[in-house]
């Protein structure tokens, strides 16, 4: 696949950001798009937090790729979230590959890519680092903040920081920390990037010898955790590849297995190893009940945000559990929330697919917040 | 029903915190929200509901209160409103105690099983009523525990639950029910629309 690196929007940060870990990045790149415009009053800016794999490139073409931009079934004119009507930004995480500092640029100290000296990165990081972006784009206040999975848990760890810089906030599909389950998927996939030879402790960069079986394999055990038992049965059951009978071999027999390393080789083209590290460490290490004492409500006392918790009923990597945890969470304080359980047979992965339930949700309360919103900002 | 409304909103104060249980597509929410500028909140156990009501800018959440009321903090409420639902649930002398644990008082409607054409309905026909609040047949009816006035009067006293105000309406009438007038009321009231506290 032809990468083009070289239309990437990105805004240098000229001020130094304090990570979680202890280092000081003394500047920082942010890379983004934002699709629409924004109304006079800002009321209609919606930032989009994007998943583990995901990038700024939410719709449209993919300016690196060439392909389609990864919601674009969601985002766009008509749609549930309507570039029509609202201003949409999406960034690409600090720690990620789609132009934002992180392992694979260039570390100005050595004029090497960075790897593994890039410093380890958390949520909060990466949130931080998305809050510049927005004094960039000279927006006070965000109508909402959102996104599954990761994106889910940087919308939370977003309104735990800054409540008063957004309207609502419609966390998807994740969970207030990782379970040990998630830590042991991320660790799988981790270590299969870490045993590929060619990954040479972090520095393929050298031999230009990237750990594509490695990360292709990491990649795979993701995309189990993400779709459903009987999604994944609907699909594929046992159908064979090709022709009728087993191969009597380990070349891909069935479906689901070409199905894996389709999904597991197409990603390595586009997706830095090194940053599937740092992505899932920062997912792991992700725990808004720790630094709250074990109390999540207290994350968000005196919250004046609106939450909308959408979850999928056969996502089992964030299960239904752990976004009512939040609602409860939320309830006790008195927060604005809402909360919808969508039945669906498509896992995780539910939010990154046609599914009207959650389509029809998501766009019957962003409409009805910007009402609000707009009523709030007119006073 | 807009009499209905009128009535539930006369007893509700302004900017109060109203939790509304079973509220169904949120209209009764919106007009609390618009009349009396509550802080609202409802539990609703269908999704389509659901999505009316956060199409409404309501802030509602799926679940069930059998299961979910206990997440809810003593008292964080003013008013919780169980609007004609009591009836369905497994257990109704659970959840109008929960009612009464999460707010101050709670205001609880029910489709009387004492009303006159009810018990006709049954006396003449011998089967199951079919009437205007009560439209199912027995065999598709979600309504578990169907009570009359008297009935949930009684309850209220067993479980020393004080019962503050409570009002009949019929065919657009409305009037006080009292201790004195309760057996009539019992009989002409189509709804029965109790405030009470513990």
């Amino acid at each position: 696949m032809n990468l083009d690196y070289s239309k990437i929007n990105k805004l240098t940060i000229n001020e130094p950001i304090k990570l979680d870990c202890g280092v000081t990045l003394d500047k920082f790149d942010i890379a983004y798009e934002t699709f629409g415009e924004l109304d006079e009053s800002k009321s209609n800016a919606i930032l989009i937090f994007h998943a583990l794999s995901g990038d700024q490139f939410v719709t449209g073409t993919n300016k690196v790729t060439g392909r389609s931009g990864w919601w674009n079934f969601v985002v766009g004119p008509n749609l549930p979230i309507d570039t029509e009507k609202y201003f949409i930004i999406c960034a690409n995480v600090i720690g990620g590959c789609m132009g934002s500092s992180g392992p694979k640029e260039i570390n100005p100290k050595t004029n090497k890519p960075y790897g593994l000296d890039f410093p380890v990165i958390t949520i909060k990081d990466m949130v931080s680092a998305q809050v510049h972006l927005l004094d960039f784009l000279g927006i006070k206040k965000t109508l909402c903040v959102l996104g599954g999975s990761m994106g889910g848990m940087q919308a939370l760890q977003f309104c735990s920081l800054y409540p008063d810089r957004t309207f609502s906030a419609v966390p998807i599909a994740c969970a207030a920390s990782h379970s040990a389950q998630n830590i042991a998927f991320n660790e799988l996939a981790r270590q299969a990037i870490m045993a590929d030879p060619n990954w040479d402790s972090g520095n393929y960069f050298l031999s230009g010898k990237i750990p594509r079986n490695g990360l292709a394999v990491a990649r795979m055990a993701g995309h189990i955790s993400y779709l459903s038992e009987q999604g994944l049965q609907n699909k594929f059951g046992r159908k064979l590849q090709e022709g009728e009978g087993l191969n009597f071999s380990f070349d891909a027999d069935f479906q689901v297995e070409s199905y894996l390393k389709y999904q597991g080789y197409a990603f390595v083209d586009r997706f830095d190893a090194n940053s599937y590290l740092y992505i899932t460490r920062a997912m792991d290490y992700f725990d808004l009940y720790k630094i709250n004492e074990g109390d999540l409500s207290k994350a968000f006392i005196n919250t004046k945000v609106k939450f909308c918790i959408i979850s999928f009923s056969t996502d089992w990597l964030y299960p239904t559990e752990e976004s009512k945890k939040i609602v409860i969470a939320l309830n006790s304080i008195g927060a604005q929330v809402s909360f919808v359980n969508i039945i669906t047979n498509n896992g995780h992965d539910s939010f990154l697919v046609e599914e009207p339930e959650f389509f029809q949700t998501l766009k019957g309360f962003l409409d009805s917040t910007y009402e609000d919103f707009k009523n709030e900002n007119s006073r | 029903m807009k009499i209905q409304d009128d009535v539930l909103a006369g007893l509700i104060e302004l900017n109060s915190r109203v939790l509304d249980v079973g509220c169904g597509d949120g209209n009764l929410l919106l007009y609390l929200k618009k009349n009396k500028r509550i802080d609202g909140r409802g539990l609703e156990i269908n999704q389509k509901n659901v999505q009316e009501c956060l199409a409404k800018g309501l802030a509602v959440v799926e679940g069930d209160a059998e299961k979910d009321l206990i997440n809810y903090p003593n008292r964080s409420f003013d008013t919780a409103i169980l609007n004609q639902a009591i009836q369905q649930f497994y257990e109704p002398r659970k959840v109008l105690n929960e009612l009464l644990r999460i707010a101050e008082k709670a205001i609880i409607t029910i489709p009387n099983f004492g009303y006159w054409k009810v018990r006709l309905n049954l006396l003449l026909t011998g089967t199951m009523p079919i009437t205007k609040t009560l439209p199912y047949s027995w065999y598709n009816t979600p309504n578990l525990h169907m009570s009359s006035i008297k009935d949930f009067y009684n309850l209220c006293n067993l479980d020393n639950i004080k019962v503050i105000k409570s009002i009949s309406i019929s065919s657009n009438k409305i009037g006080d029910i009292t201790s004195n007038n309760l057996e009539i009321k019992n009989l002409v009231s189509e709804l029965g629309v109790f405030v009470v506290s513990k």
